[in-house]
């Protein structure tokens, strides 16, 4: 469970996140607003990639001020190009390294990494290089490399902005299908159907707090307004 | 092939060697061309390479090891050639060869995490000094996914010149190449903070 506790951040003068205070606990969350709504900052205090200013944020009650490689442990993060989230040269060993400090022998991480793999549809690229794959498969890797360390909660920004119509249709089926709580960023808003809760965000505020349907048609009026 | 992806998947013979005994059969052939210094020993250290190769199951890759230098050795022999003699340029082209090649030999058996393995735990010793050996490991892997991320830096921007109507001056694309560079390695950085190798 995720709680966001009176959470304000700001860079310089500019406040992005804005008092906002949340309880997570929905299996599938969506959070969308417009470039530079402060969606990205809020998703990243789940990680502890960013600290906030002033307030808190909890994932199962660990501060993620205090507990920053526990929360990482349980909290996974998808960025929006994968290309800078690959890390190893190869899939296998990109998968591999989240593996490291795991405390698992050498076959059975390498069980982990081929079920990962063949769970993604990378299993044929195994020790192919990383960067040769196309863009879907890249997120693909990005996802597989991520869930490798089982965490609990998933949270994904913007995962499909840099794909086509049929990478976008893969990775939102299966992030559907995913046992974990997932907690996605994106401007495909029609991923967002048959989630159980959308955030709308504005100003660094969560302006709208309900179903998708009526979460979507909120976010397209209040972007009519706009000049 | 590329520059970062020479590993060829298998499972014959070179493939079950240890990184560092290839490694170490790399330093003693290097260091028995250097010090015998004779051209028939080098000529046959090319064929023995060569033989590998086809034995191995890896004769299509040999022209692929050998074609990114083979401009580099026929600058070497003509240079040898005109200001010492024809002796001396058999000698060294030959032993670059055999050596290039056995180096692409142990590249395309060796998976890119053996190798890191094993530089990690030569680096076991530098713990006594506050050396994190994993870090070195993973300083290394870094640096090689580097190369294809700075080649595509660059084209990126090349790209943008072009389509901008602009044409040579290939130094304009150093402060646009190094800003996306800046910017990917605080990705990269971020990247390793969430997946909490940092």
């Amino acid at each position: 469970m995720i709680r966001i506790e009176h959470v304000t951040h700001a860079y310089g003068d500019r406040v992005v996140v804005d008092d906002v205070s949340l309880d997570l606990r929905e299996h599938r969350i969506g959070l969308i607003g417009a470039n530079g709504s402060g969606k990205s900052t809020l998703a990243r205090m789940v990680n502890g990639l960013i600290v906030p200013d002033t307030g808190r944020v909890l994932v199962d009650g660990l501060d993620t001020r205090d507990h920053v490689k526990e929360i990482r442990r349980r909290v996974g993060f998808v960025f929006p190009d994968a290309d800078t989230q690959i890390i190893m040269p190869t899939v296998a060993e990109d998968v591999r390294i989240g593996l490291r400090d795991s405390g698992l022998s050498r076959d059975e991480i390498e069980a982990r990494v081929d079920e990962a793999l063949a769970r993604h549809g990378l299993l044929e690229h195994r020790d192919h290089p990383a960067h040769l794959l196309s863009s879907g498969q890249k997120q693909m890797l990005a996802l597989a490399s991520v869930l490798v360390t089982e965490p609990q909660i998933l949270v994904c920004d913007e995962p499909t902005t840099l794909l086509d119509l049929r990478n976008v249709r893969i990775i939102t089926e299966t992030l559907r299908t995913l046992p974990q709580q997932v907690i996605l960023l994106t401007h495909h808003l029609d991923t967002l159907s048959g989630f159980d809760r959308v955030l709308v965000m504005d100003a660094g505020k969560i302006v709208f707090d309900g179903a998708p349907e009526d979460a979507v048609a909120y976010y397209v009026a209040l972007m009519e307004q706009r000049p | 092939m590329n520059t970062v992806g020479l590993y060829v998947p298998g499972t014959s013979l070179p493939y079950r060697i240890p990184a560092g005994v290839k490694l170490l059969a790399l330093l003693g052939t290097v260091t028995v061309l250097v010090v015998l210094a004779d051209p028939w020993v080098s000529l046959g250290a090319v064929l023995a390479v060569v033989l590998l190769y086809i034995l191995w199951g890896l004769a299509a890759h040999l022209w692929h090891a050998f074609r990114p230098v083979l401009l580099f050795l026929v600058a070497i022999a003509v240079f040898h050639a005109v200001f010492t003699d024809v002796h001396t340029a058999v000698r060294v082209c030959s032993q670059l060869t055999a050596v290039i090649l056995l180096a692409g030999l142990v590249t395309r058996t060796t998976p890119v995490s053996a190798m890191l393995d094993l530089f990690t735990r030569l680096a076991r010793p530098l713990q006594h000094v506050g050396v994190r050996p994993e870090r070195v490991g993973l300083v290394l892997a870094l640096t090689i996914r580097c190369i294809p991320m700075v080649a595509e830096a660059w084209r990126a921007s090349r790209e943008a010149y072009v389509a901008r109507g602009l044409r040579g001056g290939a130094h304009r694309m150093v402060v646009p190449v190094i800003v996306n560079l800046i910017r990917s390695a605080e990705a990269l950085g971020l990247a390793l903070s969430a997946r909490g190798l940092d």
